[in-house]
């Protein structure tokens, strides 16, 4: 049953053919079903994927379906294949099961362009095209079973951003951005095509299909081979997560990222793509455990972002703003989650962020279609009279968001700070701590300012309306995973936990061991009160007193204007690039203009100087020709005279 | 008597068969042009009957009968020509014909 | 006897021809020529080529220089001098001259050291006019009857060239 997973893709392909070449003719809301259809029909295979699976003895979950040998030249032959195992199953149920719920809020979001004037038919189709697109690259990536294959569908989401975010292509916004986002993005995958070619370098012999089964087997049985590469290959392959999940130095692309539909950002900017870098590192784990000092660089990458992220969210006040850099400080979880060894935490945080962030950007998308398109929260207030159920939804995901207990967030976001507490980062578990305290505050200050209080423009208010019924129920769908997520993994039942263990236990790092009882209760409790605590500070600051975050932003002025700024990162690129600016245009004059050019033109004018001097011989004097005959008939009787007598 | 060596006569050849090759490239009057080139190839006639009479065959003699009637034709043309051309520019002057100047 | 006869026949032969060369006047250079053919039949008859040496006088010194004379009095006596001495082409005669000078030694030194030895010629039969016939219309057919041809194509060729350029 598992060897029809190949079907995972067909309708997806299916529909993004039909709705290219006839989307124009299905029209609204046609061309949409169609799409929200097709992914609905892959998340069924995905879950049978994960029955199928269920129905094997844990060794054997792990099944290969090659479905037609793609490249072979000598050793190296990645084939097009997919590997079944726990980790893709898990992530194909995430990307179909959130892509479809977002599909279906697609289809009457997109009604409306970003000026909120009826999009035309064949953008509309044009959408669900890209979107389907995206789903079936994303698959590609999460169930390839060799590098090279991941490889292609890596570059295959970072297109479909590209697309998506650049959807609204007549603002030159949106077309930066997604110039930015795939610029940025092909750092990271240069560093990741490097560490692909330096891995079949070392072990191209053993392992020339690069699958995953395979290089596990050679690290497990001859890991001297891969140990030499292993640092760099590793540290490659972070700054390519970095690229993709957005982290530090690569993270740049997705703030701007927003520009694009809000669908597409909650599917592909918090959901789907940008988890591709954490689910590479976990599927790579067996090597950054070879590298050994990688993973700290991992862990640490990810809770400085984490940190940073945070902050400079607190600064923000365009909704979606906010939840982006929420996104990036939440991926630096996951990559804490995975540097401390916690794969089996960061793989949680990733399905449950999938669920409240998806939830939080939809619901983000409902104030924006009840607003006319607003974003900044300082000119909304009080909408939860007018728009009670995406109030009532964007609550639920941001206390997920905050941690608030119980809900899916805590534990999972528990979960990556007690597995850094096990490998006794204590460093890293402060800046996961202070991280949350930050979260919370942010996560609410997003509930406080637009949603309670009184509407700060009278006139966005009035016109505010609830969205339908499309929109909506994918919320509360969301909403519910939200609530019940964390059952996925709860401490002490763990049940992700068993599902992934086979997968992930297998260098010296392991899984770490379990904590205490009372270790895991006080943590527990801790994560529980930070988040508490940090729900009443938004509170205090944003609903009592709302002057307390004017005069905390005075007093620590500068700090607030680093974060504002996003710490120079950007800054700091521009120059450069306007750097590289200026030195290819010193190349362009001084090199190419002036050396180049000028040789070549110079040779040429030589020449025809040359020519012009010469010509100067055509004199048309028939005398000077007889002359030169003459001269030349001497010269030629004084060789041979010349050679008679020295042969004598 | 003693004869005369064959090699005078070569000499004298070759004597007259320079001036006559400076005379075409020193003056500029195509007539006198004309008439140098005539002097060279009576100084080659000569050569050849010289070089004939020392080898006693009589071949030499038949080659100059033939550059004397080619001779003849190239006058009769050459002449024509310069006629024609004199009737064009009104100068014999060699220096002006130069419509190959380039 | 031969030798001083040689000698002062060349003495005038290369004063015909330097005649021709240095001469101002066309018609001065035009009869240094006919000097010049005159003394080379003299040579031609000296060199037991009786035949041509006749030739020599009836066609060279009768016909050509003739045609020559015609022609400069037709052109006009009034030719532009091109004294030597004009300097805008004086670097080209001294190359020219030099050039010369430098042909004439080598071209004697080759001759002179070829070590040709006098020697009285037997003849294969003289260059009388009978031995020269039976050669030509034996050995020597074809080029004599392509040298008629040759002139007929001059004399037309010489009428073609010579007609003024009709109007059309």
């Amino acid at each position: 049953m598992l060897d029809y997973a190949w079907l995972i893709f067909v309708p997806p392909l299916a529909a993004l053919l039909v709705n290219a070449f006839f989307g124009r003719r299905l029209g609204k809301p046609a061309a949409g079903y169609l799409g929200a259809v097709a992914v609905g029909l892959s998340f069924l295979v995905a879950l049978g994927i994960f029955f199928g699976l269920l129905g094997l003895p844990a060794e054997e979950r792990s099944h290969t379906v090659t479905l037609w040998s793609w490249i072979h030249i000598g050793n190296f032959r990645p084939d097009f294949a997919l590997l079944l195992d726990p980790l893709s199953s898990l992530m194909a149920l995430v990307v179909t099961g959130v892509g479809f719920l977002i599909h279906v809020y697609s289809v009457e979001y997109m009604k409306l362009d970003d000026e909120h004037h009826q999009l035309d038919a064949r953008r509309y189709a044009r959408y669900f095209v890209f979107l389907n697109f995206f789903i079936v690259a994303m698959l590609i990536l999460v169930l390839a079973n060799n590098l090279v294959l991941l490889y292609l569908g890596w570059e295959g989401v970072g297109l479909a951003s590209y697309l998506l975010i650049g959807f609204w292509f007549h603002k030159p916004s949106a077309a930066d951005a997604g110039k930015k986002a795939f610029l940025v993005n092909r750092v990271g995958d240069f560093g990741m095509a490097v560490a692909i070619m330096l891995i079949f370098a070392a072990v191209g012999a053993q392992a020339g299909s690069l699958a995953f089964t395979d290089l596990y087997r050679v690290i497990q049985q001859s890991a001297p081979l891969l140990a030499g590469v292993a640092s760099t290959v590793t540290l490659l392959l972070l700054l390519a997560a970095t690229g993709k999940s957005a982290q530090i130095p690569l993270w740049v692309w997705l703030p701007d990222a927003m520009e694009g539909p809000t669908p597409v950002s909650a599917l592909i900017h918090a959901a789907t793509m940008v988890t591709a870098g954490v689910y590479m590192t976990v599927r790579m784990s067996p090597l950054f455990e070879l590298a050994g000092n990688t993973l700290t660089w991992v862990a640490w990458v990810g809770a400085l972002t984490a940190l940073m992220a945070a902050t400079i969210a607190l600064t923000k006040t365009d909704l979606k703003r906010i939840l982006a850099y929420s996104t990036i400080s939440q991926l630096g979880y996951m990559f804490l989650g995975v540097g401390v060894g916690g794969y089996v935490a960061a793989m949680f945080h990733l399905t449950t962020h999938a669920f409240f962030k998806a939830l939080l950007f939809l619901a983000a998308g409902s104030v924006m279609h009840a607003l006319h398109g607003e974003l900044d929260i300082n000119k909304m207030g009080g909408l939860r009279a007018k728009l009670p159920t995406t109030y009532r939804t964007f609550l639920i995901g941001a206390a997920a968001l905050a941690g608030f207990p119980l809900l899916s967030g805590f534990f999972s976001k528990d979960a990556i700070l007690v597995a850094t507490f096990e490998h006794h980062a204590y460093l890293l578990y402060a800046i996961g701590l202070v991280t949350a305290l930050l979260t919370a505050v942010y996560s609410f200050k997003m509930v406080f300012v637009p949603f309670w209080g009184q509407p700060r423009d009278r006139k966005l208010f009035d016109h505010a309306h609830e969205s339908p019924a499309l929109m909506t129920l994918p919320l509360w769908v969301l909403a519910a995973l939200s609530v019940v997520g964390g059952l996925v993994n709860l401490p002490f039942v763990a049940t992700l936990e068993h599902w992934l263990e086979k997968l992930v236990a297998l260098g010296p790092v392991g899984k770490p061991e379990h904590p205490a009882l009372a270790v895991e209760l006080a943590l527990l409790a801790v994560s529980a009160l930070v988040a508490l605590g940090g729900i009443w500070l938004a509170y205090r600051a944003y609903v009592q007193q709302p002057d307390l975050a004017v005069r905390i932003r005075e007093r620590i002025k500068p700090l607030h204007t680093l974060a504002a700024n996003g710490y120079y990162f950007d800054w700091a690129y521009n120059k450069l690039v306007e750097g590289l600016w200026a030195f290819s245009r010193f190349l362009a004059g001084a090199v190419d203009q002036q050396s180049i050019d000028a040789a070549v033109n110079g040779l040429a004018r030589a020449f025809g100087w040359l020519g012009s001097r010469t010509s100067r011989l055509e004199t048309g004097l028939v005398s000077l020709y007889a002359l030169s005959l003459f001269v030349g008939l001497v010269v030629v009787l004084g060789y041979f005279l010349a050679t008679a007598i020295i042969g004598r | 008597m003693t004869a005369v060596p064959t090699s005078f006569y070569l000499v004298l050849s070759a004597l007259i068969f320079v001036i006559g090759a400076v005379g075409v490239l020193v003056r500029r009057n195509a007539l006198i042009i004309f008439m140098c080139v005539e002097l060279m190839m009576n100084a080659v006639n000569l050569t050849l009957i010289a070089l004939a009479d020392r080898f006693g065959r009589l071949d030499g003699q038949i080659f100059v009968f033939m550059v004397m009637a080619v001779a003849a034709a190239e006058v009769a043309v050459g002449l024509a020509i310069v006629m024609a051309l004199v009737h064009h520019r009104d100068t014999t002057n060699v220096d002006e014909i130069n419509l190959l100047k380039g | 006897m031969q030798l001083v006869l040689f000698f002062v026949l060349a003495l005038l032969a290369v004063a015909g021809a330097v005649g021709v060369v240095l001469s101002k006047n066309a018609v001065y250079s035009a009869l240094a020529l006919l000097l010049n053919f005159a003394v080379l039949a003299v040579f031609y008859i000296m060199l037991n080529a009786q035949f041509l040496g006749v030739v020599q006088v009836i066609v060279y010194a009768g016909a050509i220089v003739v045609l020559f004379l015609f022609v400069i009095m037709l052109i006009g006596g009034q030719l532009a001098p091109d004294a030597l001495t004009a300097g805008s082409r004086r670097p080209a005669r001294v190359v020219a001259l030099i050039a010369g000078l430098v042909a004439l030694a080598g071209l004697a030194y080759g001759l002179v050291s070829g070590a040709l030895a006098p020697q009285t010629g037997q003849v294969q039969g003289s260059g009388s006019v009978q031995a020269i016939g039976r050669v030509l219309f034996t050995d020597y057919l074809l080029p004599f009857e392509l040298a008629s041809v040759l002139l007929l194509v001059a004399m037309i060729g010489a009428v073609v060239l010579a007609r003024k350029p009709t109007k059309s």
